[in-house]
């Protein structure tokens, strides 16, 4: 059996999580917690530093830029050269630098020794001032003067919270979610409206805050309530001796509030029927308490004074919602931060105070919020409000990953450090302008936090692909002296990755085979791999070229009709190759000559898995050429250049303009928008029916009136938008290259979907 | 007598338990209301206290004394001159309505109390009294008239004639309010109630009542929107009530009676374990319009060990009322403003003897509500269900 040194790593990981558990010594928690430059990253490059300090948590936030690798290719200049042997472009590697936000959290004992982290790293010097809020910023106020030496600049709590709450709305896809008690997913997470406002936040601190946010810039305090988080520490404390916040929530999660209130049924002696009150109602929290004689368990007073909190916060909400008539409520402060058992009692009173008219919802990042807001504050110069964010996945600790309740041991380990990174996207996203309905538009087919059999399979096989695509990644730069080493650390970090995803799913949002695959994107860049597949895919694009002229020709000397049938199935055979299919990079790297008429006679026969092509026939027959075809393309080399590039011909020459959609970074073997520039002129060079290219997607696809849109390949058509409703015409075809995946659709290995889909009038 | 029971109007709620078979259908529309006989009582077994509202007829007839028997006569005897009961049971003399016509007859109505827990005490006593013998129905209302059914019929060979509390609680404050209290206004309100040197109780004409919030609060709270004397809807409720403030109260300092823990209450100063808005801000927190003084965090101090250390009971037991009062403010507030009610009546065995509270209440809707709402207070705070039920009794007065 061969070695699998990364599978031996985490037994001993494992291992020592149980020593610590048992006896914890000392020199275990080094393997945890870890070292500051890994925490406070990329600070030489720090600026608009910002700072919330709570009541036991110090969230610190600052922009940065990092310099990252990224690859480039570009055309030879191939005029009077003998092009036969020359590859097709050239590949380098170039620094580029993006802008990324830091946002760590931990607790207020380190603050000092952090910010001597950070005045000793930090290089920047333009840095004057530092935006603070926050209860525990006026306190700390000094001691981050003298330490940073940079002037404390207070802004109002509130304001902070819900600048940062919209940039969470507006920029993390999964950040909201609903809590599920009793189902196997906890965490429910919902698509973002386009339009995040009207909403309530509920910011349940030491008090209560009830804010109605409207837009932007408009939110209007409209209640409260002096019963919060506050409340059940202070009475808990005097309730039950214990001091700590955390320690009363165990208390409570372990207590009988039956014992100590006096519910429906003691009063009735059953439900109260006529008003269709249930038994176990509580009619009097503590009414069982009205003794001097008996002794209670804390536990049973923990939780009643839990329970005794919780309804009347939702209570008060839905009567703040109701009287405002919106229907999004969303729960944060360090009430609620993390803590499954007060979004349980809080979901279950909204649930029940509303009749479930109104669903109680929770934020991944609402620990982070006040801080992201004063960073805002202080960043207006750059303007953070007009770029589209997304979170980085590699250098993020993860929604609740040091909650005691997923993790019980880590209480009694005192640092905890968790890290929130979010990197600038090139351009802003906005909905593809063809979409039915942009608001309920889920991309992904299938939600791995709800599937438990998908989320074990896809694990297992993205944990098993781990080594090889390790290896490439190497093999891709072999000019670095360390290629090898940072491969190893890239492997490591995707293995920790994937291990946190078995344990909590939730972890960034929900899980699906499109976030597995950016958070593996992540990790390779991180480790300075900007595109493992640079040389396959150089190799493939030439390969694929030469064969571009003989595959024309013999579609051209076909009739019509079998011509038509020739170009779907070329298409569907070019996306055979795929080197993200395990099944496929098998056969691949044993069969380099793996040629494109055998990927052909591979293919299912008809009637295909999913088969439309009559109707889609017909409509080429009967109905005017389409006006603008709207292309997704998936894989390059064969499937690009021999696949898509002929079915683009053909629509060209009937008259349909085309607008051909890659991705603008790499992921895999994907077709990247600068290669297939590349690629698009050499074509163009062999075939005058083929023109250019066109940028700037949404607004084209307005202007050139787009009515028919190709999605292609397993990512784009099955993976995400098998389920897409839009306003054209479609047409998403992919070779299902997963047996279990097959399997699960009814299907072979290799079975065809060819999704011919006209809208409704 | 049982006819008078269906004459019952009123309330969506359904009928009365009442055991129909029993009765000669022929009877139900003929019986006039002097046709129930005595004793007249009117039950309301609550979570935690008992009401018992009992019409002593001031008119009987030497004929009728004479044929009064025994039993009933040492009921009537005992419950009249007597203020305490047993160890528990306290009749509230003040409250005494005198003189009162019900239903053609003049009388005294009296207003008794007991624990709840001594319930079971109750039942014997009727059962060595041999009350069944009496061949009366006992209305009764509230949640013990279910819970205590059984033990009615088994322990004192007794049939209850279960009503819904809320039906009754409404009867119970319309009639009240209607017939005054001896004379006064049964219904007042707090004038200034934002200035404790000029805040004075002054009657109120509650003649056209609808609509209305009633807010009772007992060991629990119902909220009820009352729009006539047919339709009325439970708004909500809340689990933090009397009940809540006693059982905290008892935990806190170790008081044993509701009265000691008022007592104690009216001592203390609750900003010493509150969080005030000042607390944070030192001052007002104008971006919000929040007046330094208003609570930011119910017992919000007390998540400090120094602060913990340095209050004393009298204080928790004042932050405890100051806090249940507040929140139940807070909802019938917020409930008035979605029913659009701009009156909102407190009622309920909370605000005896608790003036700190019916202050509060008036202050904190005033202050919040900008002076659009108005709390009302009625003499016979925690009666009116026992009232009602009594009502029931007697066919609806």
């Amino acid at each position: 059996m061969p070695m699998r040194p990364s599978k031996e790593w985490v037994a001993i990981k494992m291992a020592e999580r149980g020593g610590r558990g048992s006896g914890g010594h000392g020199s275990l928690d080094k393997s945890i917690t870890l070292p500051p430059d890994e925490i406070f990253r990329n600070l030489e490059n720090a600026k608009r530093f910002a700072i919330d300090i709570g009541g036991s948590l110090t969230k610190l936030a600052y922009y940065s830029t990092v310099q990252h690798k990224v690859a480039r290719v570009r055309s030879f200049d191939h005029s009077g050269k003998d092009i036969e042997h020359e590859p097709l472009y050239e590949i380098s590697v170039q620094e580029e630098i993006t802008a990324r936000l830091h946002f760590i959290k931990f607790e207020n004992t380190y603050i000092e020794t952090c910010l001597d982290f950070i005045k000793d790293h930090l290089v920047n010097t333009e840095t004057k001032v530092i935006k603070a809020t926050g209860g525990g910023a006026y306190k700390f106020k000094d001691l981050i003067e003298k330490k940073l030496g940079l002037k404390v600049d207070k802004e109002d709590v509130m304001t902070c919270l819900i600048k940062g709450c919209n940039f969470v709305l507006k920029n993390i896809p999964h950040e909201v979610f609903a809590y599920q008690k009793d189902s196997d997913t906890e965490f429910r997470f919902q698509t973002n409206h386009p339009n995040i406002f009207p909403y309530l936040l509920v910011n349940i601190g030491s008090g209560v805050s009830i804010v109605k946010v409207e837009t932007e810039d408009k939110f209007e305090w409209i209640g409260g309530s002096s019963i919060g988080g506050g409340t059940f520490w202070g009475l808990g404390a005097l309730l039950t001796k214990t001091k700590k916040f955390d320690e009363l929530l165990q208390l409570a999660s372990k207590g009988q509030h039956t014992n100590v209130d006096m519910l429906v049924k003691d009063v009735y002696g059953g439900a109260y029927q006529t008003l269709g009150l249930s038994g176990n109602l509580i009619a009097s929290s503590f009414g069982k308490s009205t003794t001097a004689d008996k002794e209670f368990s804390k536990e049973d007073m923990a939780k009643s004074l839990l329970h005794m909190i919780s309804n009347d916060i939702g209570q008060l909400a839905c009567l703040y919602a109701k009287l405002h008539n919106l229907d999004k409520i969303y729960f944060g402060g360090f009430f609620i931060r993390g803590h499954p058992v007060t979004m349980r009692t809080i979901t279950y009173s909204i649930n029940f105070f509303s009749k479930g008219e109104v669903q109680a919802l929770f934020l991944r990042h609402e620990g982070y919020l006040g801080a992201i807001g004063a960073f805002l504050k202080g960043a207006e110069q750059d303007n953070p409000n007009q770029y589209s964010w997304g979170e980085n996945y590699a250098g993020s600790s993860g929604l609740m990953s040091t909650s005691p309740d997923v993790f019980p041991m880590q209480r009694t380990r005192s640092g905890t450090f968790d890290m929130f990174e979010m990197d600038r996207l090139e351009r802003p996203l906005v909905n593809l302008p063809l979409l039915k309905d942009p608001s309920t538009y889920i991309p992904d087919t299938v939600d791995l936090t709800d599937d438990a059999m998908a989320r074990k399979y896809w694990l297992t096989c993205f944990e098993e692909a781990l080594d090889g695509v390790a290896k490439r990644a190497a093999a891709s730069q072999p000019d670095s002296i360390d290629a090898s080493e940072r491969a190893e650390k890239f492997r490591q970090k995707y293995w920790n990755k994937l291990q946190t995803l078995r344990q909590q799913p939730f972890a960034y949002g929900t899980l699906t085979v499109r976030s597995l695959l950016d958070t593996r994107e992540h990790c390779l860049n991180e480790f300075n791999f900007p595109d493992p597949y640079s040389k396959v895919k150089q190799k493939e694009n030439g390969i694929a070229l030469k064969c571009f002229q003989s595959v024309i020709e013999s579609l051209d000397s076909l009739g019509w009709e079998e011509r038509q049938f020739a170009l779907v199935k070329g298409l569907l055979a070019g996306n055979v190759f795929d080197w993200g299919a395990k099944a496929v990079s098998d056969v691949l790297e044993s069969e380099p000559q793996f040629g494109f008429e055998e990927a052909k006679s591979k293919l299912q026969e008809r009637p295909w898995l999913e088969d439309s092509y009559s109707q889609w026939l017909e409509r080429l027959k009967e109905g005017p050429p389409h006006k603008c075809a709207l292309i997704f393309a998936d894989n390059s080399g064969i499937d690009i250049i021999l696949g898509v590039f002929p079915f683009v011909r053909e629509l060209l020459s009937r008259g349909t303009e085309v607008i051909l959609a890659c991705n603008s970074g790499p992921a895999l073997n994907d077709v990247t928008y600068s290669e297939s520039l590349i690629v698009t002129e050499r074509i163009a060079a062999m075939d005058p029916v083929i023109h250019r290219l066109d940028k700037g997607l949404a607004v084209l696809v307005r202007e050139r009136e787009t009515d028919l849109v190709i999605i292609e390949g397993m990512g784009r058509a099955i993976h995400t938008n098998y389920y897409a409703a839009l306003k054209c015409e479609s047409l998403k075809l992919a070779v299902i290259k997963n047996s279990w995946l097959a399997d699960r659709l009814g299907g072979k290995i290799f079975s065809v979907i060819f999704k011919y889909e006209v809208p409704c009038k | 007598c049982w006819a008078a029971l269906c004459r019952r109007t009123g309330g969506r709620s359904s009928r009365p338990r009442v055991p129909g078979d029993a009765v000669p259908l022929a009877l139900r529309d003929e019986t006039k209301a002097d046709d129930v006989i005595f004793p007249w009582f009117g039950l309301d077994i609550g979570g935690t206290l008992v009401k018992l509202v009992y019409f002593e007829p001031k008119d009987i007839t030497a004929e009728e004394e004479e044929e009064e028997v025994e039993n009933l006569k040492s009921i009537r005897k005992y419950l009249t001159s007597n203020v305490a009961y047993g160890s528990t049971g306290i009749r509230d003399v003040h409250l005494e309505l005198k003189d009162l016509t019900l239903c053609g007859r003049k009388g005294n109505l009296h207003f008794i109390r007991f624990p709840t827990h001594d319930m079971p005490a109750f039942i014997q006593m009727g059962s060595e009294k041999h009350f069944s013998s009496l061949h009366t129905t006992l209305c009764a209302t509230g949640g013990g008239a279910y819970k205590f059914e059984q033990d009615f019929r088994t322990m004192g060979d007794l049939q209850l004639c279960k009503l819904d509390e809320l039906d009754c609680l409404i009867k119970g404050v319309l009639y009240i309010d209607s017939v005054g209290f001896n004379g006064r206004s049964e219904c007042y309100y707090f004038e200034n109630p934002t200035d404790a040197e000029r805040c004075q109780k002054l009657p109120f004409n509650l003649e056209n009542p609808y609509p209305l919030l009633l807010v009772n609060i007992g060991s629990g709270v119902s909220i009820l929107a009352v729009y006539s004397k047919e339709n009325y809807k439970r708004v909500t409720g809340t689990s933090l009530g009397g009940g809540t403030f006693f059982g905290l109260c008892c935990l806190l300092t170790g008081c044993s009676t509701f009265e000691e823990a008022l007592e104690m209450a009216s001592h203390g100063d609750s900003t010493k374990v509150d969080k005030l808005v000042r607390d944070i801000y030192g001052g007002d927190y104008e971006r919000f319009g929040l007046p330094g003084w208003a609570v930011a965090s119910s017992f919000g101090n007390m998540m400090s060990k120094e602060k913990r250390e340095s209050v004393s009971k009298e204080d928790l037991a004042r932050a405890t009322l100051v806090t249940i009062t507040n929140n139940i403010g807070s909802i019938a507030r917020m409930c008035a403003l979605n029913e659009n009610i701009n009156r909102v009546v407190f009622v309920g065995n909370f605000l005896r003897i608790n003036t700190i509270s019916m202050r509060l209440l008036a202050y904190a809707l005033d202050y919040w509500s900008k002076g659009q709402l108005k709390a009302l207070f009625l003499e016979h705070e925690g009666y009116f269900g026992a009232v009602g039920a009594l009502l029931e009794l007697l066919g609806s007065a």
